[in-house]
């Protein structure tokens, strides 16, 4: 590697066009953002930037956004939880399948992360509405078993709208990008780790909690990280799958940049977003360098 | 092949372990079970979407001549090339910035220029929206295709950094040795990083490429933010279709919209693939 | 073999503190096989890659062929490197990867063809040229990469540890091409290696380095035979380092006490391996010690000066041609000895817990300073 002192105009051509383009597009843009999150509305288009805690204190301290806000993180904790539940043995198996199925597989995990997202939650709406797939499967066996004459015509469920269908799109749409990570630091684990464990007299099921899980920690916390922060910071999934009442963050900060208009507050609420995301990197980092010592 | 022989489980064996097998197919049939239903349902002579009644085509005819979804298609199109364009140029460059040369807080550079990754969209979105009402120009009552550059300004902001990220991991399997010997038998910088060091870059840039223009091609949240009435792209013409009701036309178009980016993504992976140079002549 | 290819004059590399090579000066005659030895480490890479202009010497001079390569870059040297990992082009056939040097440098294509086809034959793959290197074994992507500086004809080959990557049998049978080639093209050949065997088989003169600097620039025998140090003696071959102190001097004989041995005369050449003071180190290879059971009578050659000792064996390893035996003397001091397994009942001769008796001629003692 060079010294950019060394060649400054071959590193200049090099770097500029990016830096630009991050600076201009990316950063000006957040701190714009981060400037108004401390401002007040004076009219209709104009804000004015006088470093007020106002938006931050409301958002924090109102009851109907903290509740919002509290709503976001368990809804996400859950989801994630649920999802690292599903993704291990997945990753798991892919990572001892050999040969042309391990490609198939992994192709298969990745594909729906190419999916557009709108596309995945809208397939959700066409299986869980009221004339959806479940609840037409779910008047079939209530027909077929006759219940009907005995309870009365068959009533469907209401599985949208709610924070249940909410929470099942988060693990729908979210759940490819767990096992990726956990793939891979399973892929890496030396396995005779796990022969190592057996061959002492561990039984499968401990070898898989004394041995695979601990050492493969820092795919987890990878894979926590990467689901939990798109989920906290989700719009789409709620704003479709969920009812008036099952709103999350990312829904409030919409409203306050189109429909209500209170660019600050909005800004405010994006940021604690943003706060939330950054922790989450810094607990990573963390993470990944207190475990570089014993890393597989 | 070992998944068929009938030979006794090893211990470590779990690619033939029935339960665990089972348990996988079934998530899978769960993932994809939604989205299979969704394309063929695109098919079914029904509006009420849930009974088969037929096959035809029909939907996509309607879905043709839906004047507003085409434009939003072209729309979407035309982003996702001059995204991609623009994105993969400076990326790469990026990308080769980081890989060759030694600077002053770097590894806080690098930090930076992931976090458009990183970054939540929503944030993203409105952090743009407040910055095209109301800082810059950019309007979107411009001709067309300029009354876009807003949308792409911000595709690429996102993309970009992707394609570096792609580029960059591949030029750290880079042996050096390979460069140094190009420049050891003759053969000047400019030569060596056009003989040597692009052929073996080639496999991450297609990547890259390929990755920026389905996020673009994709992009919901940021677009829904940055776009006026009058440039929709397909996502957020979808969106106010689902918005607005059910039909077998929404399936039809998100067919095609699913068929674009999965043939673009099968072509990524086979590039993907770490250490696949194609061979010259 | 007489004037000097590249002349190294008072070479330092710095980075940051470490001084990776300090204030080394060497010549390199023309025409010569000539190796860096030394531990990982020290510095002799970094000579090597300053010689082929991808590091800068942070003070002294680099002459190649009488011309000083300050800023010149690698592609203007007329040096020519086999890197340590081949660096053959993955993504170029064999002739697209020989013809290389010359296609970017001009040189005419009916012209890179016939050369590059030479240079294929005299490395033994003329029938690879379309392969790709993921086609290759090792060994041939090394004979790849050496064709790939061979026809650059260049001045000076230089070779990084070009042996390392290879399995043994392999890396045995190039030793003995490598010597082979440089004897056929005359070129000068200058090996970095950290491989002794390599060295002595291969090179006509050896510069032995440590931490950055170099100690003792001698051919392989002398080496062997007369190291300059206590370092040298102990990283070529297998010896036997004992302590003692210099008592006196008498003609050309030194004397010196042990604790093993007692006072020894050890007759020294008195050449410039200069002045005997104080503490030293007598040193004995193990191959040049007579072991024999205790009591049974010795016939020495008259006239000549034998160092003897007794001890016991307490460890014995098979070897086939011949048996490494380690035995412990009075004060406990470990000896390593090698014997020749000359006849099919030398292994019955001696065994583990024998007493024995060891001798060994008194000018193939070294004295040595630290």
């Amino acid at each position: 590697m060079e010294n950019w002192n060394e060649n400054k105009s071959t590193f200049w051509i090099f770097a500029l066009p990016g830096t630009f383009w991050l600076v201009v597009f990316f950063m000006i843009p957040l701190a714009i953002i981060w400037a108004l999150s401390f401002g007040e509305q004076v009219s209709l288009t104009k804000t004015e930037v006088t470093g007020t805690l106002e938006h931050y204190i409301r958002a924090l301290g109102d009851p109907v956004y903290l509740k919002i806000i509290w709503k976001s993180i368990w809804m996400s904790a859950l989801a994630t939880f649920f999802c690292l539940l599903i993704a291990y043995p997945i990753a798991f198996l892919i990572s001892f399948v050999r040969g042309r199925l391990k490609m198939i597989l992994l192709a298969a995990v990745i594909l729906p992360f190419w999916i557009n997202l709108l596309i995945r939650t809208y397939a959700l709406i066409a299986v869980f509405r009221s004339r959806g797939f479940v609840n037409f499967g779910l008047e079939w066996v209530y027909k077929t078993l006759a219940m009907d004459r005995l309870f009365g015509p068959f009533q469907p469920l209401e599985l949208l709208y709610n924070n249940g269908a909410v929470i099942l799109g988060l693990i729908y749409v979210f759940m490819p990008f767990m096992v990726l990570p956990l793939y891979a630091s399973i892929e890496r684990l030396d396995k005779s780790y796990l022969e190592a464990s057996l061959d002492l007299g561990a039984s499968q099921f401990k070898t898989f909690w004394r041995v695979s899980v601990p050492l493969t920690m820092p795919g987890i916390v990878s894979g926590i990280i990467l689901v939990f922060i798109p989920m906290l910071g989700s719009f789409l999934i709620p704003d479709l799958l969920g009812g008036t009442n099952a709103q999350m963050i990312g829904n409030v900060i919409e409203r306050q940049f189109k429909a209500a208009n209170n660019y600050p507050f909005g800004a405010a609420l994006s940021f604690l977003l943003m706060y939330a995301t950054f922790a989450a990197l810094a607990l990573r980092a963390w993470h990944a360098s207190r475990s570089k010592g014993n890393d597989v | 092949m070992a998944l068929l022989s009938r030979t006794r489980l090893e211990p470590l064996e779990f690619s033939r372990r029935w339960w665990l097998r089972l348990y996988v197919g079934a998530i899978f049939l769960m993932l994809y079970l939604p989205i299979i239903t969704l394309i063929a349902f695109s098919f079914n002579e029904s509006k009420r979407n849930i009974v088969w009644r037929g096959f035809t085509t029909k939907w996509y005819w309607k879905a043709w001549n839906n004047d507003s979804l085409i434009d939003a298609f072209v729309n979407s199109i035309t982003i996702a090339v001059i995204s991609t364009a623009i994105s993969t140029i400076i990326g790469v460059m990026l990308a080769v910035a980081l890989w060759r040369f030694r600077f002053p807080f770097k590894s806080a550079y690098e930090g930076l220029a992931a976090l458009p990754i990183v970054v939540p969209e929503i944030c993203m979105g409105v952090a743009m929206l407040a910055f095209f009402s109301r800082v810059t120009g950019f309007p979107t009552d411009w001709i067309w295709p300029l009354n876009l550059s807003a949308i792409t300004v911000a595709h690429i902001a996102f993309s970009f950094p992707f394609v570096t990220v792609i580029v960059r991991s591949r030029l750290s399997g880079f042996n050096m040795e390979l460069a140094e010997a190009s420049q050891d038998l003759g053969a000047s910088e400019w030569q060596t990083f056009w003989n040597v060091i692009y052929p073996y870059m080639k496999p991450g840039i297609i990547a890259g490429a390929l990755l920026a223009f389905t996020l673009s091609l994709d992009d919901f949240v940021v677009t829904f933010f940055t776009s006026g009435p009058d440039t929709l792209t397909f996502p957020v013409k979808v969106y106010s279709m689902v918005r607005f009701s059910v039909t077998p036309e929404v399936n039809a178009a998100s067919t095609v919209l699913i068929l674009i980016t999965v043939v673009t993504t099968l072509f990524a992976m086979r590039f993907q693939s770490p250490d696949k140079i194609e061979p010259e002549n | 073999m007489s004037t000097p290819i590249i002349s190294i004059r008072e070479v330092t590399k710095s980075f940051g503190r470490l001084k990776a090579v300090d204030n080394v000066s060497l010549d390199v005659m023309t025409n010569e096989f000539f190796a860096l030895l030394g531990p990982s480490g020290c510095g002799k890479t970094t000579l090597l890659r300053m010689i082929a202009g991808f590091s800068n010497p942070t003070s002294g001079q680099i002459l190649i062929d009488g011309q000083d390569m300050v800023s010149i870059t690698p592609d203007k040297r007329p040096v020519n490197m086999v890197f340590q990992s081949y660096a053959v082009f993955p993504h170029m056939n064999v002739m697209r990867n020989v013809g290389y040097g010359l296609e970017v440098t001009g040189v005419a294509k009916p012209d890179i063809k016939k050369r590059a086809e030479q240079a294929l034959e005299r490395v033994g793959l003329s029938d690879f040229t379309s392969r790709m290197p993921d086609q290759l074994s090792g060994g041939q992507r090394q004979r790849v990469a050496l064709a790939r500086a061979l026809v650059k004809e260049p001045k000076v080959l230089l070779l990084d540890e070009p042996l390392s990557a290879l399995d043994a049998k392999l890396r045995e049978q190039m030793q003995m091409e490598l010597a082979g080639l440089q004897a056929d093209v005359g070129v000068t050949f200058v090996i970095v290696t950290h491989d002794q065997d390599e060295a002595l088989s291969m090179a006509d003169r050896i510069a032995v380095m440590r931490d950055g600097s170099v100690d003792q620039i001698a051919s392989p025998g002398e080496l062997y035979e007369y190291p300059k140090n206590r370092f040298v003696a102990d990283f070529i071959g297998k010896v036997n380092l004992i302590e003692g102190e210099v008592t006196g001097q008498k003609g050309d004989k030194i004397s010196i006490t042990t604790e093993m041995l007692g006072k020894v005369a050890i007759p020294f050449g008195g050449d410039d391996r200069g002045e005997f003071n104080g503490n030293v180190c007598l040193a004995i290879r193990p191959e040049k010690i007579n072991i024999s059971k205790s009591g049974v009578s010795k016939n020495h050659p008259a006239g000549k000066d034998y160092i003897e000792s007794e001890g016991k064996i307490v460890d014995w390893a098979y070897y086939g041609d011949c048996s490494h035996m380690i035995v412990a003397s009075k004060n406990n001091q470990r000896f390593g000895v090698v014997i020749q397994n000359s006849r099919r009942d030398s292994v019955d001769a001696l065994d583990i817990g024998d007493d024995v008796n060891l001798s060994w001629l008194a000018q193939d003692t070294l004295v040595l300073n630290d």
